[in-house]
Protein backbone atom coordinates (compact mmCIF):
# COMPACT_ATOMS: atom_id res chain seq x y z
CA UNK A 1 0.00 0.00 0.00
CA UNK A 2 2.94 2.24 1.16
CA UNK A 3 4.26 1.98 -2.54
CA UNK A 4 1.14 2.43 -4.66
CA UNK A 5 1.12 5.78 -2.30
CA UNK A 6 4.62 6.91 -3.08
CA UNK A 7 3.74 5.72 -6.87
CA UNK A 8 1.09 7.73 -7.14
CA UNK A 9 2.69 10.58 -5.84
CA UNK A 10 5.61 10.35 -7.97
CA UNK A 11 2.87 10.79 -10.80
CA UNK A 12 1.40 13.91 -9.00
CA UNK A 13 4.78 16.45 -9.72
CA UNK A 14 4.07 17.47 -13.84
CA UNK A 15 0.66 17.90 -12.48
CA UNK A 16 -1.31 21.14 -11.89
CA UNK A 17 -1.27 22.20 -8.16
CA UNK A 18 -5.08 21.79 -7.91
CA UNK A 19 -5.56 18.57 -9.47
CA UNK A 20 -2.75 17.31 -7.51
CA UNK A 21 -4.23 18.17 -3.94
CA UNK A 22 -7.16 16.25 -5.37
CA UNK A 23 -5.46 13.69 -6.12
CA UNK A 24 -3.17 13.72 -3.38
CA UNK A 25 -6.79 13.82 -0.45
CA UNK A 26 -7.82 10.72 -2.63
CA UNK A 27 -4.88 8.92 -2.15
CA UNK A 28 -4.21 9.33 1.39
CA UNK A 29 -8.39 8.29 1.29
CA UNK A 30 -7.81 5.17 0.25
CA UNK A 31 -5.00 4.65 2.57
CA UNK A 32 -6.89 4.71 5.51
CA UNK A 33 -9.51 3.22 4.67
CA UNK A 34 -7.23 0.35 3.81
CA UNK A 35 -6.14 0.63 7.62
CA UNK A 36 -9.74 1.02 8.59
CA UNK A 37 -10.59 -2.62 7.50
CA UNK A 38 -8.28 -4.34 10.18
CA UNK A 39 -7.73 -1.23 12.73
CA UNK A 40 -4.92 -1.64 15.18
CA UNK A 41 -6.92 0.32 17.34
CA UNK A 42 -9.51 -2.18 17.56
CA UNK A 43 -7.41 -4.45 19.97
CA UNK A 44 -7.74 -1.44 22.28
CA UNK A 45 -11.18 -2.15 22.77
CA UNK A 46 -10.44 -5.56 23.61
CA UNK A 47 -7.77 -4.78 26.11
CA UNK A 48 -9.51 -1.61 27.48
CA UNK A 49 -12.44 -3.80 28.35
CA UNK A 50 -9.94 -5.72 30.37
CA UNK A 51 -8.56 -3.25 32.07
CA UNK A 52 -12.04 -1.92 32.89
CA UNK A 53 -13.28 -5.44 34.64
CA UNK A 54 -10.28 -6.26 36.33
CA UNK A 55 -9.77 -5.81 39.79
CA UNK A 56 -7.24 -3.07 40.99
CA UNK A 57 -5.95 -0.40 43.06
CA UNK A 58 -5.69 -0.10 46.99
CA UNK A 59 -9.83 -1.02 47.17
CA UNK A 60 -9.33 -4.06 44.71
CA UNK A 61 -12.38 -3.21 42.73
CA UNK A 62 -13.23 -2.72 39.05
CA UNK A 63 -14.37 0.22 37.43
CA UNK A 64 -17.57 -1.43 36.43
CA UNK A 65 -19.61 0.69 38.76
CA UNK A 66 -18.68 3.86 37.36
CA UNK A 67 -21.35 6.29 36.17
CA UNK A 68 -20.25 8.40 33.22
CA UNK A 69 -23.54 10.33 32.91
CA UNK A 70 -26.39 7.82 32.61
CA UNK A 71 -26.15 5.91 35.81
CA UNK A 72 -23.31 3.59 37.93
CA UNK A 73 -22.68 0.96 34.99
CA UNK A 74 -24.48 2.21 31.76
CA UNK A 75 -21.60 2.33 29.09
CA UNK A 76 -24.17 2.37 25.97
CA UNK A 77 -24.51 6.32 24.65
CA UNK A 78 -22.68 7.59 27.58
CA UNK A 79 -19.69 9.07 25.30
CA UNK A 80 -22.27 10.31 23.22
CA UNK A 81 -22.91 12.98 26.46
CA UNK A 82 -19.86 14.18 27.34
CA UNK A 83 -18.32 16.21 28.39
CA UNK A 84 -20.78 16.94 30.89
CA UNK A 85 -21.19 17.97 34.40
CA UNK A 86 -20.67 15.67 37.19
CA UNK A 87 -22.25 16.56 40.52
CA UNK A 88 -20.04 14.73 42.70
CA UNK A 89 -16.78 15.74 41.51
CA UNK A 90 -18.21 19.40 41.04
CA UNK A 91 -16.62 19.80 37.51
CA UNK A 92 -17.44 19.63 34.30
CA UNK A 93 -15.52 15.95 33.30
CA UNK A 94 -14.30 14.82 29.27
CA UNK A 95 -14.10 10.72 28.78
CA UNK A 96 -10.50 10.31 30.46
CA UNK A 97 -11.26 12.73 33.37
CA UNK A 98 -14.11 10.87 34.52
CA UNK A 99 -12.26 7.71 34.09
CA UNK A 100 -9.63 9.50 36.66
CA UNK A 101 -12.13 10.27 38.95
CA UNK A 102 -13.77 6.52 38.57
CA UNK A 103 -10.34 5.14 39.08
CA UNK A 104 -9.96 7.60 42.46
CA UNK A 105 -13.52 6.94 43.96
CA UNK A 106 -13.51 2.85 42.83
CA UNK A 107 -10.16 1.63 43.03
CA UNK A 108 -8.98 4.18 45.56
CA UNK A 109 -6.09 4.95 43.31
CA UNK A 110 -4.03 8.11 44.47
CA UNK A 111 -3.54 11.08 41.75
CA UNK A 112 0.30 10.31 41.47
CA UNK A 113 -0.62 6.58 40.32
CA UNK A 114 -2.54 8.89 37.00
CA UNK A 115 -1.25 10.35 34.63
CA UNK A 116 -0.24 14.29 35.04
CA UNK A 117 0.87 15.02 31.39
CA UNK A 118 0.30 13.73 27.74
CA UNK A 119 2.89 12.50 25.75
CA UNK A 120 5.62 10.56 27.55
CA UNK A 121 3.65 9.75 30.35
CA UNK A 122 4.00 5.88 31.06
CA UNK A 123 0.98 6.01 32.97
CA UNK A 124 -0.95 6.92 29.87
CA UNK A 125 -1.56 3.77 28.37
CA UNK A 126 -4.25 2.14 30.60
CA UNK A 127 -6.37 5.33 30.14
CA UNK A 128 -6.03 5.03 26.12
CA UNK A 129 -7.48 1.47 26.31
CA UNK A 130 -10.00 2.20 28.93
CA UNK A 131 -10.80 5.25 26.78
CA UNK A 132 -11.09 3.40 23.69
CA UNK A 133 -13.01 0.69 25.20
CA UNK A 134 -15.80 3.02 27.02
CA UNK A 135 -16.12 5.42 23.77
CA UNK A 136 -16.81 2.56 21.42
CA UNK A 137 -19.68 1.58 23.87
CA UNK A 138 -21.06 4.48 21.94
CA UNK A 139 -20.47 3.44 18.19
CA UNK A 140 -23.36 4.12 15.65
CA UNK A 141 -24.78 7.14 17.89
CA UNK A 142 -24.85 10.49 17.41
CA UNK A 143 -22.76 12.77 19.84
CA UNK A 144 -25.56 15.02 22.18
CA UNK A 145 -23.33 16.33 24.28
CA UNK A 146 -25.55 18.28 27.30
CA UNK A 147 -25.41 22.06 27.33
CA UNK A 148 -27.60 22.98 30.35
CA UNK A 149 -26.18 23.20 33.49
CA UNK A 150 -23.76 26.59 34.33
CA UNK A 151 -20.90 24.90 34.27
CA UNK A 152 -21.81 23.05 30.96
CA UNK A 153 -22.02 26.78 29.56
CA UNK A 154 -18.74 27.93 30.73
CA UNK A 155 -16.87 25.33 30.11
CA UNK A 156 -18.57 26.04 26.40
CA UNK A 157 -17.44 29.47 26.84
CA UNK A 158 -14.08 28.88 28.35
CA UNK A 159 -13.80 26.62 25.51
CA UNK A 160 -14.88 29.38 22.73
CA UNK A 161 -12.78 32.39 24.20
CA UNK A 162 -9.62 30.04 24.43
CA UNK A 163 -10.15 28.93 20.84
CA UNK A 164 -9.86 32.23 19.34
CA UNK A 165 -7.23 33.39 21.47
CA UNK A 166 -3.89 33.88 20.11
CA UNK A 167 -0.81 33.76 22.01
CA UNK A 168 3.07 32.81 22.42
CA UNK A 169 5.92 33.33 19.73
CA UNK A 170 4.25 32.26 16.38
CA UNK A 171 0.66 34.22 17.07
CA UNK A 172 -1.23 31.21 17.01
CA UNK A 173 -4.55 30.48 17.92
CA UNK A 174 -6.68 27.37 17.74
CA UNK A 175 -8.67 29.32 15.75
CA UNK A 176 -5.82 29.94 13.14
CA UNK A 177 -5.90 26.46 11.51
CA UNK A 178 -9.05 25.15 12.57
CA UNK A 179 -11.59 28.14 11.85
CA UNK A 180 -11.09 27.82 8.26
CA UNK A 181 -12.14 25.37 5.39
CA UNK A 182 -10.87 22.85 2.90
CA UNK A 183 -6.78 23.71 3.94
CA UNK A 184 -3.98 21.63 4.91
CA UNK A 185 -0.85 21.64 7.11
CA UNK A 186 2.27 19.61 5.00
CA UNK A 187 -0.16 16.98 3.78
CA UNK A 188 -2.62 16.73 6.48
CA UNK A 189 -6.18 18.14 6.17
CA UNK A 190 -7.32 20.89 8.89
CA UNK A 191 -10.70 19.94 9.88
CA UNK A 192 -12.98 23.22 10.24
CA UNK A 193 -14.04 22.87 13.98
CA UNK A 194 -16.43 26.04 13.44
CA UNK A 195 -18.15 24.32 10.60
CA UNK A 196 -20.47 21.78 11.82
CA UNK A 197 -20.46 19.40 8.95
CA UNK A 198 -16.64 19.14 9.29
CA UNK A 199 -16.48 19.31 13.35
CA UNK A 200 -19.10 16.50 12.83
CA UNK A 201 -16.46 14.08 10.53
CA UNK A 202 -13.71 14.92 12.72
CA UNK A 203 -14.87 14.81 16.48
CA UNK A 204 -16.74 11.54 16.99
CA UNK A 205 -14.16 9.66 15.78
CA UNK A 206 -11.65 9.92 18.26
CA UNK A 207 -10.16 8.12 19.82
CA UNK A 208 -8.06 6.77 16.77
CA UNK A 209 -5.40 4.99 15.63
CA UNK A 210 -2.47 7.38 14.12
CA UNK A 211 -0.08 5.12 12.07
CA UNK A 212 2.56 7.79 12.42
CA UNK A 213 2.40 7.19 16.77
CA UNK A 214 1.99 3.35 15.97
CA UNK A 215 -0.75 4.08 19.00
CA UNK A 216 -4.30 4.82 19.39
CA UNK A 217 -4.74 8.61 20.92
CA UNK A 218 -7.50 10.13 22.15
CA UNK A 219 -8.96 13.73 21.63
CA UNK A 220 -7.06 14.92 24.60
CA UNK A 221 -3.55 13.89 23.75
CA UNK A 222 -4.50 15.08 19.57
CA UNK A 223 -5.11 18.21 21.76
CA UNK A 224 -1.28 17.94 23.08
CA UNK A 225 0.29 17.32 19.70
CA UNK A 226 -1.62 20.64 18.50
CA UNK A 227 -0.22 22.71 21.60
CA UNK A 228 3.20 21.22 20.61
CA UNK A 229 3.30 22.09 17.16
CA UNK A 230 1.57 25.69 18.27
CA UNK A 231 4.87 26.57 20.47
CA UNK A 232 2.68 26.61 23.28
CA UNK A 233 3.58 24.89 26.91
CA UNK A 234 2.68 20.83 27.45
CA UNK A 235 -0.87 20.93 28.01
CA UNK A 236 -1.84 18.72 31.69
CA UNK A 237 -3.92 15.99 31.23
CA UNK A 238 -7.26 16.59 32.17
CA UNK A 239 -7.18 20.32 32.95
CA UNK A 240 -9.54 22.59 32.88
CA UNK A 241 -8.33 24.10 29.71
CA UNK A 242 -7.94 20.53 27.75
CA UNK A 243 -12.03 19.83 28.72
CA UNK A 244 -13.05 22.94 27.79
CA UNK A 245 -11.81 22.95 24.33
CA UNK A 246 -13.06 19.78 24.18
CA UNK A 247 -16.65 21.04 25.33
CA UNK A 248 -16.47 23.56 22.30
CA UNK A 249 -15.72 21.25 20.09
CA UNK A 250 -18.13 18.26 20.97
CA UNK A 251 -21.07 21.44 20.72
CA UNK A 252 -19.84 22.15 17.22
CA UNK A 253 -19.56 18.49 16.27
CA UNK A 254 -23.39 17.63 18.26
CA UNK A 255 -24.96 15.06 15.49
CA UNK A 256 -21.94 13.23 14.23
CA UNK A 257 -22.10 9.80 14.41
CA UNK A 258 -19.13 8.26 16.72
CA UNK A 259 -17.03 5.71 15.29
CA UNK A 260 -14.49 4.68 17.14
CA UNK A 261 -11.68 3.83 16.80
CA UNK A 262 -11.44 6.19 13.87
CA UNK A 263 -8.06 5.79 11.41
CA UNK A 264 -5.89 9.10 11.67
CA UNK A 265 -2.92 10.41 10.18
CA UNK B 1 -25.97 26.00 17.02
CA UNK B 2 -28.64 28.10 17.37
CA UNK B 3 -30.41 26.07 20.06
CA UNK B 4 -26.54 26.26 22.18
CA UNK B 5 -26.37 30.20 21.58
CA UNK B 6 -30.10 30.71 22.46
CA UNK B 7 -29.42 28.43 25.69
CA UNK B 8 -26.22 30.33 26.66
CA UNK B 9 -28.11 33.63 26.41
CA UNK B 10 -31.37 32.78 28.61
CA UNK B 11 -28.92 30.67 31.21
CA UNK B 12 -26.44 33.79 31.08
CA UNK B 13 -28.71 35.94 31.70
CA UNK B 14 -30.35 34.14 34.29
CA UNK B 15 -27.37 33.61 36.28
CA UNK B 16 -25.66 36.85 35.64
CA UNK B 17 -22.92 35.82 33.96
CA UNK B 18 -20.78 38.62 32.11
CA UNK B 19 -18.46 37.93 29.47
CA UNK B 20 -15.89 39.28 31.66
CA UNK B 21 -16.03 36.33 33.51
CA UNK B 22 -15.90 33.48 30.82
CA UNK B 23 -12.62 35.38 29.99
CA UNK B 24 -11.35 35.68 33.45
CA UNK B 25 -12.56 31.95 33.84
CA UNK B 26 -10.34 31.33 30.64
CA UNK B 27 -7.04 33.15 31.49
CA UNK B 28 -7.25 31.12 34.84
CA UNK B 29 -7.70 27.95 33.09
CA UNK B 30 -5.07 28.30 30.78
CA UNK B 31 -2.25 29.62 33.23
CA UNK B 32 -3.12 25.99 35.31
CA UNK B 33 -3.43 24.07 32.29
CA UNK B 34 0.12 23.41 31.52
CA UNK B 35 2.55 20.84 32.73
CA UNK B 36 5.63 23.26 33.51
CA UNK B 37 8.45 23.57 30.64
CA UNK B 38 10.13 26.33 29.08
CA UNK B 39 9.27 29.84 31.43
CA UNK B 40 10.02 32.26 28.47
CA UNK B 41 7.49 29.92 26.61
CA UNK B 42 5.00 29.54 29.25
CA UNK B 43 5.54 33.56 29.79
CA UNK B 44 4.40 34.00 25.71
CA UNK B 45 1.46 32.21 25.79
CA UNK B 46 -0.02 33.66 29.65
CA UNK B 47 0.58 36.82 28.44
CA UNK B 48 -0.96 38.20 24.95
CA UNK B 49 1.04 41.08 24.12
CA UNK B 50 -1.61 43.86 22.66
CA UNK B 51 -2.19 42.95 19.00
CA UNK B 52 -2.65 39.18 20.03
CA UNK B 53 -5.29 40.52 22.31
CA UNK B 54 -6.69 42.39 19.61
CA UNK B 55 -6.97 39.81 16.96
CA UNK B 56 -8.36 37.54 19.41
CA UNK B 57 -10.90 39.73 20.82
CA UNK B 58 -12.20 40.72 16.95
CA UNK B 59 -11.42 37.11 15.74
CA UNK B 60 -8.73 38.21 13.18
CA UNK B 61 -11.24 40.65 11.93
CA UNK B 62 -11.07 43.96 13.55
CA UNK B 63 -12.84 47.04 12.43
CA UNK B 64 -10.35 49.56 9.90
CA UNK B 65 -9.72 51.69 12.39
CA UNK B 66 -8.15 49.12 14.77
CA UNK B 67 -7.00 47.66 11.76
CA UNK B 68 -4.91 50.52 10.65
CA UNK B 69 -3.55 50.93 14.09
CA UNK B 70 -2.08 47.59 14.28
CA UNK B 71 -0.47 48.17 11.18
CA UNK B 72 1.29 51.11 11.88
CA UNK B 73 2.28 50.22 15.25
CA UNK B 74 3.57 46.76 13.75
CA UNK B 75 5.54 48.79 11.12
CA UNK B 76 7.47 50.95 13.66
CA UNK B 77 8.77 48.35 15.25
CA UNK B 78 10.61 46.81 11.97
CA UNK B 79 14.36 46.37 12.38
CA UNK B 80 16.96 45.17 9.59
CA UNK B 81 20.25 43.48 9.67
CA UNK B 82 23.00 44.90 10.94
CA UNK B 83 25.13 45.00 7.91
CA UNK B 84 22.25 46.64 5.90
CA UNK B 85 21.98 43.62 3.66
CA UNK B 86 18.41 42.38 2.72
CA UNK B 87 19.21 39.34 0.55
CA UNK B 88 21.21 36.86 1.74
CA UNK B 89 22.44 33.10 0.54
CA UNK B 90 18.94 30.93 -0.96
CA UNK B 91 21.31 28.27 0.50
CA UNK B 92 20.95 28.90 3.67
CA UNK B 93 17.10 30.00 3.22
CA UNK B 94 16.19 27.01 1.71
CA UNK B 95 17.61 25.13 4.72
CA UNK B 96 15.32 27.12 7.05
CA UNK B 97 12.33 27.13 4.80
CA UNK B 98 12.60 23.31 5.61
CA UNK B 99 13.33 23.36 8.47
CA UNK B 100 10.19 22.42 11.01
CA UNK B 101 12.03 22.87 14.92
CA UNK B 102 11.71 25.18 17.45
CA UNK B 103 10.30 26.56 20.32
CA UNK B 104 8.34 23.56 20.73
CA UNK B 105 9.03 22.12 23.97
CA UNK B 106 10.92 18.97 23.39
CA UNK B 107 13.11 20.78 21.15
CA UNK B 108 17.11 21.18 21.96
CA UNK B 109 17.48 24.49 23.79
CA UNK B 110 20.02 27.10 22.06
CA UNK B 111 19.39 25.90 18.37
CA UNK B 112 18.44 28.47 16.13
CA UNK B 113 14.70 27.69 15.12
CA UNK B 114 13.52 26.73 11.58
CA UNK B 115 10.64 29.20 9.37
CA UNK B 116 8.81 25.45 8.63
CA UNK B 117 7.46 27.86 5.30
CA UNK B 118 6.23 24.04 4.10
CA UNK B 119 3.79 23.59 6.78
CA UNK B 120 1.68 26.67 4.85
CA UNK B 121 3.35 27.25 1.69
CA UNK B 122 4.05 25.91 -1.21
CA UNK B 123 7.91 26.45 -1.70
CA UNK B 124 9.72 24.69 -4.59
CA UNK B 125 7.68 22.58 -7.30
CA UNK B 126 10.08 19.83 -5.91
CA UNK B 127 8.75 19.52 -2.63
CA UNK B 128 5.27 18.35 -2.46
CA UNK B 129 4.41 17.84 0.89
CA UNK B 130 3.74 21.29 0.99
CA UNK B 131 0.23 23.03 3.27
CA UNK B 132 -2.19 25.27 1.68
CA UNK B 133 -3.29 28.27 4.62
CA UNK B 134 -0.52 30.51 3.12
CA UNK B 135 -0.52 31.30 -0.68
CA UNK B 136 1.56 29.36 -2.98
CA UNK B 137 5.09 31.15 -3.25
CA UNK B 138 6.53 29.05 -6.82
CA UNK B 139 7.75 31.49 -8.74
CA UNK B 140 7.59 34.27 -6.32
CA UNK B 141 10.73 35.82 -8.00
CA UNK B 142 9.67 35.37 -11.42
CA UNK B 143 6.56 37.08 -10.98
CA UNK B 144 8.00 40.08 -9.58
CA UNK B 145 10.79 39.99 -12.51
CA UNK B 146 9.44 42.88 -13.89
CA UNK B 147 10.49 44.81 -11.26
CA UNK B 148 13.77 43.20 -11.46
CA UNK B 149 14.82 45.58 -14.82
CA UNK B 150 14.97 48.95 -12.63
CA UNK B 151 17.49 48.65 -9.67
CA UNK B 152 14.41 50.63 -7.73
CA UNK B 153 12.06 48.25 -8.25
CA UNK B 154 14.55 45.67 -7.05
CA UNK B 155 14.89 47.05 -4.14
CA UNK B 156 11.49 47.67 -3.30
CA UNK B 157 10.84 44.32 -3.63
CA UNK B 158 13.48 42.86 -1.63
CA UNK B 159 12.25 45.43 1.38
CA UNK B 160 8.56 44.31 1.25
CA UNK B 161 9.62 40.93 1.29
CA UNK B 162 12.26 41.31 3.88
CA UNK B 163 9.06 43.35 5.63
CA UNK B 164 6.69 41.35 4.96
CA UNK B 165 8.78 38.05 6.72
CA UNK B 166 9.85 40.21 9.29
CA UNK B 167 6.22 41.61 10.61
CA UNK B 168 3.36 40.67 8.28
CA UNK B 169 0.72 42.39 10.43
CA UNK B 170 2.68 45.98 9.26
CA UNK B 171 0.87 44.70 5.93
CA UNK B 172 -2.09 42.79 7.38
CA UNK B 173 -3.21 43.68 10.61
CA UNK B 174 -4.14 39.77 12.59
CA UNK B 175 -2.60 38.19 9.02
CA UNK B 176 -2.31 34.30 10.04
CA UNK B 177 1.28 33.95 9.64
CA UNK B 178 3.82 34.48 12.22
CA UNK B 179 5.63 37.89 13.11
CA UNK B 180 8.83 36.16 12.56
CA UNK B 181 11.32 38.60 13.16
CA UNK B 182 9.15 40.65 15.76
CA UNK B 183 8.37 38.15 17.61
CA UNK B 184 12.35 36.67 17.72
CA UNK B 185 11.60 33.14 16.08
CA UNK B 186 13.88 34.15 13.29
CA UNK B 187 16.81 36.59 12.97
CA UNK B 188 17.27 39.62 11.04
CA UNK B 189 19.74 37.52 8.96
CA UNK B 190 17.77 34.21 8.75
CA UNK B 191 15.07 36.48 7.60
CA UNK B 192 17.49 38.10 4.22
CA UNK B 193 18.25 34.77 3.71
CA UNK B 194 14.42 33.58 3.22
CA UNK B 195 14.36 36.90 1.20
CA UNK B 196 17.08 35.46 -1.40
CA UNK B 197 15.31 32.10 -1.54
CA UNK B 198 12.56 33.89 -3.01
CA UNK B 199 13.80 36.71 -5.13
CA UNK B 200 17.29 35.50 -6.16
CA UNK B 201 16.80 34.25 -9.94
CA UNK B 202 19.10 31.32 -9.10
CA UNK B 203 16.81 30.08 -6.04
CA UNK B 204 15.02 26.94 -6.91
CA UNK B 205 12.04 28.61 -6.44
CA UNK B 206 12.29 31.01 -9.46
CA UNK B 207 14.26 27.98 -11.86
Amino acid sequence: MKKGVIVLLAMLLPAAAAQADERLDEAVREYREKLAEASPGELYVIMGEELFRARRGPKNSSLEACDFGLGPGVLKGAYAQLPRYFADSGRVEDLESRIATCMARLQGLPPQALPQRGFGDARMGDFLRLATYVAAQSNGMKLAPPLAHPKEIEAYRVGEILFYRRAGSHDFACATCHAVSGKRVRLQRLTNLADAKDAQRGFPTWPAYRPVAGDVHTMQLWLGACFQQTRYPELRFASETSIALQAYMAQHAAGGLIDVPGVKR
Amino acid sequence: MKRVLFSIALLGGCAGVGEDSYRERAEAALKAGFAGGDPKILARVERQDEVQRLCSEHRDAPPAAIAASIRSGQRAGLRYPASGRLMGDWRAGKKIAEDAGGLRYGDPAGKPAGGNCYACHQVEEREIAYGTLGPSLLAYGKKRSGKNRSGAGVDAAVRETYERLYNPQAFTACSAMPRFGHNGVLTPEQIAHLVALLLDPASPVNR
